[in-house]
């Protein structure tokens, strides 16, 4: 019996430190190409990343956004609009927990691009987020050319969305974790609440990394 | 033992009356239940799980002042829909837009009876018949 104590207490322990050393890393995602470089003289082949492309938007104050603004950010991504009647409200009911979690800091950032700017216009999109109770600069809520951000979409890995004449617009309820380098870093289902707090736990896990510490 | 005889009487007379429930709360349990699960379907996603709303921008279900003062026009408000008309909830104002949700008259009762009778509302039963007369005196 003692035997068996003591080879559960083993089993636990090992497991618990399995899991632990897991944790300190996001997994990058998207397409990944060697790129060879010369350095002293020497080929050196590293490993380039698939990055967001950039993009030109104004956002709910009707300033100009563009991926610069974004320099320096941990930031995670949506695509909604303001008259969504089915996922919408649920993916911000679950955002504004990431958005209280994160709101007090300088280097996390969310933006929602609208999928319907004909209709949501930059006072629209002001009067969603005085609704929504979200101020300053953390959120952002963004409005570009529509084929632009459809396009936009296929770099965040995202399904492209689709109009339909019932439901307006098709669309998933993906949140996108994007790094400081513009890498894809994870993907949520942002109509969960479970998958949403761990999205929360992954930008402090991502916040931690070296890379993200020193921005570069 | 004594112990165990009494919880056992106390058991089976807990059983003898919940067994002895009128028609009236059979009607209420099953116009609750199927409540329910048109509330799931149709008014969760912006009304939340709980009846919770969302911010200044969808309404919560909570507000049982209201609730009890509008009781005939609820079932026009689901019916037909809201377009920028102002309302006061929990003290707080909205003015938003409420999507057409076109449902007979008995599931307009039955998911009515289910929120009316939670988030801590307790109005009792709306019936299909009630829903019906409202409806003919929507504006």
């Amino acid at each position: 019996m003692k035997k068996l104590v003591a080879a559960v207490v083993i089993i636990f322990t090992y497991s618990a430190c399995k899991f632990n050393t897991g944790q300190t890393a996001l997994p990058i995602y998207g397409n990944r190409t060697p790129v060879t470089k010369t350095v002293d003289g020497k080929n050196v082949t590293d490993t380039a990343y698939q990055t967001i492309p950039g993009f030109k938007t104004v956002n709910q104050y009707g300033d100009s956004i563009t991926n610069k603004n974004l320099d320096g950010n941990i930031y995670v991504a949506d695509f909604f609009f303001t008259t969504c009647p089915s996922i919408c409200p649920v993916m911000h009911r679950n955002m504004l927990n990431v958005y209280d979690a994160f709101k007090a800091e300088k280097d996390v950032k969310i933006i929602s691009y609208s999928i319907d700017p004909k209709h949501d216009s930059v006072a629209i999109l002001k009067k969603y987020a005085d609704k929504l109770g979200v101020t300053g600069n953390t959120w952002w809520l963004l409005q570009g050319k529509k084929e632009d951000i459809y396009k936009l979409s296929e770099s965040y890995l995202v399904t492209k969305p689709q109009e339909d004449a019932k439901q307006l617009f098709i669309h998933d309820g993906y949140f996108i974790l994007v790094d400081k380098q513009k890498r894809i870093r994870g993907t949520y289902d942002g109509t969960q609440p479970g998958q949403v707090n761990n999205l929360i736990a992954d930008i402090k896990t991502l916040k931690a990394e070296p890379d993200q510490i020193t921005g570069k | 033992m004594k112990i165990k005889i009494i919880s056992i009487i106390c058991l089976l007379m807990a059983i003898l009356i919940y067994s002895c429930q009128s028609d009236d709360q059979i009607t209420f349990a099953r116009y609750y239940s199927i409540g329910s699960v048109i509330y799931q379907n149709k008014c969760q996603n912006c009304h939340g799980k709980d009846g919770q709303g969302l911010s200044a921008l969808m309404p919560a279900l909570t507000d049982s002042v209201y609730l009890k003062a509008n009781k005939a026009t609820l079932p026009c408000i689901i019916k037909y829909g809201l377009k920028g008309k102002l309302m006061i909830i929990n003290k707080k104002p909205f003015e938003g837009d409420m999507p057409v949700m076109d449902m007979a008259p008995i599931e307009i009762a039955e998911v009515l009876t289910y929120v009316t009778n939670s988030f801590g509302n307790k109005m009792g039963i709306i019936t299909a018949q009630q829903v019906g007369d409202d409806l003919k005196d929507c504006k």
